[in-house]
């Protein structure tokens, strides 16, 4: 059976596409799916690879969807072009989900019937589990091999180098010589097929160019784990808890290979599972307590059971680094899809009046970089800070410079005082004395000296000399000297990032975190459209005078975030007291990464709307 | 609130080995009910400390909340210490521990602390044999809530807040959960027992690994009165030791002898000796299958059991199972963590 493509005339795209693959979790379809957008990365073109995945191991529906833009927008696009749909559970849906004039791959090995054919698709079936029984004997490998079966259709409809994946898969199996055979024949097969029955390649196509440079191809968990071990943390305690625990899996894993004394084998680091996040934020603490460096990985659920441990670290000021991968809550809420929707409970988490230190990436990059902030920050700010990453970020692969850090780069351990500095017959010493004006008090590690600077730390108020006290006056000089502190971050944490040179306009939008990918296509757009918005990315909580400054200077302020009650805008309004009705609402919280034309939508939407009342 | 003691220094005043006076070991005047079993403990650990040449310095402790988890305070004033939240000091002592294997460790909790909010933790800690001393100050109650029962009020037991109504639930024994998660020591005595207590403390700051030690630690406000079973006067009467036990530094030669059969010697990952004698019958401190034995014999006659119960010499302890380096983790620098020239590069060509 030949099913023509080109009855439907379509016009010639290049690299400008998005393909989803519709599977069954467990079914091996994760390697394929990974090698195809390897292959595009590979050919020099950008793209962005969204992995949207259910709470189970095996059986349930699983998508994987690739962006391909030659222009570089590496946000979430809305609608499909392509897709590839071997999954019978999830196939009504999937079929309804391609545009108009969109391409479906299909298992034909048996009858479709007629109540998922669509007129106004091109339908192309490709027997994949029927080529793959033929060719392999195994069960399992049928089942693993019809994926690479695919793998090779869409490679010859979409005319990208067989070469290039076969290099991949050599790469791949490097170490299971065995496989590889195997893998390329299951690829031709599929490739075969394509070319020998259906008209390659299709009017959707990839060319290969070079605008990739030097990038990487990593997800932002690797990319944290990486940089937690560059900064110099030495213990990580963590709890299991999709999306975070890759990042936990990458610390232990380089570090088993960079952090390890090379005469002995022993290792330079403590990695530990522990019994619950109460535990892992504990066993934190008690490490920054002692000057070690130390983090955890959690998400927003691990957070919450964090609490009472994160006031701790806050008042008694020791240091701690959280990593928040952010995931759809609140409860359980939807585990294996994102939210930007824990910004509000980390910046103000645990009881009483608590601020924390928020670090906000956008790329992997970013997220190298600020994990090593965040553990210097911890130690000179002697609180807590997180590290607010996402499912998108910490679980997707993204396209970004390559990692780099500077050998001479010494840790930033804040104000300590070692046995020498003990000696000083002038010194003054309170563990919660501000000697400096800045609100940072000098601290002593245990061990330090025999009989100077032991003092006790404590959950409960007490005076600059760490002693017990229940006088209203000495804990009130306290808690403002926190605020003293709280001012000295906003000059310190990472300033905003701006989109333009001076702003153009009465209009502004603000955003931060995975956001940006969408909004800054947004930008462009609207541009296009002849709408000009000047555009900020927050980096950090608190907010430093730059961001006061752009919201003051635009008479309205869409903020863009990633879940339903505007929680960054919420911060703005609480922190800076801005009039709640300049900042408009832009949200996005289906557990799907926002795209632009949502964005470009509900901006206009407003514009219209304001137009009118006007 | 605390109150200031004197600073005069008496210039005959002994010293020991390391050079510090007993005062040096002392913390501040205790806030607690005069007559409480605590403060009989403190002394005890003030006098271990010193007879154990620690410097001050080379020892944190550790506490959770409650009135046991307020007496670091009173001891070790030199020493850093840290009161943590309700049931978590175990994970603080862990980090701690793995940030700086030199110090020596010593927790201090209670039986609220330990049996109800912290037993994840309790258990957790055990498990991975994390290299300290874990003191519950057992008094069956929550004193500084003025009195309710704890989990390891004994079935029967009437305390003086339950209103003439005895606990009608079954006693959480921290002991045997102990020996059933195979901690490598495990001992019980009782704060009013000084001559037990201090070897005992002495003998769990030289194991390298989870030292558990229960103090029965009678609570005078609440938990004294006839009816109960951690009131001073029933303890001392249901007491039975499982042997005398000799703390010997290993500079020092052992010099007493006891009749064989009825003693034993234990040496310890330092070198240190636990010799025991006078030993129960029926008991093998190395040995904890009979240790559980001996414990649950000794339980079905309404006894408490003190003493070493069961020590394991071949103890290997968190440090050791993760295979860290010997240098403390927090004194590494910024050039003993670099990774080396070109790691990063590789790293980098791996993502593309």
């Amino acid at each position: 059976m030949k099913e023509a493509t080109t009855e439907k005339d379509t016009e010639i795209s290049v690299n400008d596409f998005v393909i989803r693959f519709a599977n069954v979790n467990g079914t091996g379809s994760a390697s394929a799916n990974g090698l195809f957008a390897k292959a595009i990365f590979r050919s020099g073109v950008p793209m962005s690879p969204k992995n949207i995945f259910p709470s189970n191991i095996q059986g349930l529906p699983t998508w994987y969807e690739v962006r391909v833009s030659e222009k570089g927008y590496l946000g979430r696009r809305e609608g499909i072009d392509i897709l590839v749909g071997v999954n019978p559970q999830s196939f009504k849906d999937d079929v309804e989900s391609l545009v108009t004039g969109g391409f479906l791959i299909y298992d034909s090995s048996r009858q479709l019937h007629s109540e998922f054919l669509r007129e106004d698709i091109h339908m192309m079936g490709i027997p994949m589990m029927r080529l793959s029984m033929e060719h392999f004997e195994v069960p399992r490998h049928q089942q693993l091999f019809k994926n690479i079966i695919y793998l090779g259709a869409t490679v010859a409809l979409l005319d990208i180098d067989i070469q290039v994946v076969r290099t991949l898969i050599e790469e791949q199996f490097a170490k299971k010589p065995k496989l590889i055979p195997p893998n390329f024949k299951a690829l031709d097969i599929g490739f075969n097929f394509a070319k020998d029955n259906l008209t390659c390649p299709l009017p959707i196509r990839l060319e290969k160019r070079d605008l990739l440079e030097d990038k990487i191809l990593i997800e932002g968990n690797e990319a944290t784990g990486l940089g937690m071990i560059y900064g110099g943390a030495t213990m990580m305690a963590w709890y299991p808890i999709t999306p975070s625990t890759s990042v936990a899996k990458a610390y232990e894993k380089h570090a088993s290979k960079i952090l390890v004394e090379k005469q002995t084998g022993k290792k330079k680091f403590a990695f530990v599972q522990a019994e619950d996040e109460l535990a892992a934020i504990g066993m934190v603490i008690g490490a920054g307590w002692n000057g070690t460096r130390a983090f955890t990985s959690t998400s927003g659920a691990g957070v919450s059971l964090m609490n009472e441990f994160i006031g701790l670290s806050y008042f008694a000021e020791v240091p701690a680094t959280i990593v928040n991968v952010q995931r759809g809550g609140p409860s359980t809420g939807m585990p294996t899809r994102t939210q930007q929707g824990d910004m509000m409970s980390s910046a103000y988490a645990s009881h009483g009046d608590t601020k924390h230190i928020l670090l906000i990436p956008c790329t992997p990059k970013e997220c190298f970089e600020m994990a090593s902030l965040a553990l210097d920050m911890a130690d000179s700010f002697q609180t807590l800070i997180f590290l607010m990453s996402d499912l998108d970020l910490g679980m997707n692969e993204h396209i970004c410079e390559p990692l780099e850090w500077d050998k001479n780069r010494k840790f930033n351990r804040g104000k300590v005082l070692d046995a020498n500095d003990l000696e000083k017959p002038d010194l003054d010493w309170g563990r919660y004395l501000d000697a400096d004006g800045d609100g940072i008090c000098y601290r002593t590690i245990p061990g330090t000296h025999p009989s100077k600077g032991g003092y006790f730390t404590r959950g409960t108020s007490r005076d600059e000399y760490a002693k017990y006290t229940e006088k209203g006056e000495v804990y009130q000089r306290n808690v403002d000297r926190l605020t003293v502190k709280w001012n000295t971050a906003k000059n310190e944490v990472p300033k905003p990032e701006f989109y333009q040179n001076k702003n153009k306009g009465e209009l502004g939008m603000v955003f931060y975190g995975t956001t940006t990918y969408a909004a800054t296509e947004a930008m462009e757009m609207m541009e296009e459209k002849g709408i000009i918005i000047d555009s900020m990315r927050v980096r950090a909580f608190p907010f430093g005078q730059e961001v006061e400054q752009f919201i003051e200077d635009h008479k309205e302020v869409f903020i863009i975030e990633q879940n339903k009650e505007g929680q960054m805008r919420t911060l703005i309004i609480n922190e800076l007291e801005f009039n709640p009705k300049k900042l408009i609402k832009v949200l996005n919280y289906n557990g799907y990464p926002i795209t632009a034309d949502h964005i470009v939508e509900k901006i206009e939407e407003h514009l219209s709307i304001r137009d009118l009342l006007r | 609130m605390s109150y200031i003691k004197p600073s005069f220094v008496h210039p005959a005043l002994p010293r020991n080995k390391v050079g510090y006076l007993k005062r040096d070991y002392e913390g501040t005047i205790s806030t607690l009910c005069a007559g409480c079993g605590h403060d009989s403990i403190s002394a005890s650990i003030v006098e271990a400390c010193y007879e154990l040449n620690i410097e001050p310095h080379h020892l944190a402790k550790l506490s959770g909340i409650g009135c046991s988890s307020k007496t670091p305070a009173y001891f070790l004033s030199n020493s850093h210490g840290f009161n943590s939240v309700h049931g978590r000091m175990p994970s603080i002592a862990t980090g701690a521990n793995l940030g700086n294997k030199d110090l020596i460790y010593l927790g201090v909790s209670g039986d609220g602390d330990t049996a109800s909010i912290g037993m994840g933790q309790f258990v957790h800690v055990i498990r991975r044999n994390l290299n300290m001393t874990y003191i519950v100050m057992n008094n069956g109650c929550y004193g500084l809530t003025k009195g309710q029962d704890s989990a390891t009020a004994d079935f029967g037991s009437m305390s003086k807040s339950g209103g003439g109504i005895s606990t009608p639930f079954q006693a959480i024994d921290l002991v045997g959960m102990a020996l059933e998660l195979n901690a490598t020591f495990v001992a019980r005595s009782f704060s009013g027992d000084k001559d037990q207590l201090v070897p005992l403390l002495k003998a769990a700051m030289s194991h390298q690994g989870f030292a558990f030690i229960d103090v029965i630690s009678p609570c005078v406000t609440f938990n004294n009165n006839k009816g109960s079973t951690k009131a001073y006067d029933y303890v001392r009467d249901h007491i039975e030791v499982t042997g005398a036990l000799d703390f010997v530094p290993k500079e020092e030669e052992i010099t007493v002898s006891y009749e064989a059969g009825s003693s034993k010697s234990i040496e310890l990952f330092d070198n240190t000796k636990l010799n025991l004698h006078k030993l129960a019958k029926d008991w093998d401190p190395t040995d904890i299958y009979s240790a559980k034995a001996k414990l649950e014999a000794t339980k079905r006659k309404g006894n408490y059991l003190t003493g070493l119960i069961y020590v394991n010499p071949e103890s290997k302890d968190l440090h050791r199972i993760l295979d860290t380096v010997d240098k403390p983790l927090n004194q590494l620098n910024e050039a003993e963590l670099y990774p080396g020239d070109g790691v990063l590069d590789g790293i980098n060509a791996g993502f593309r």
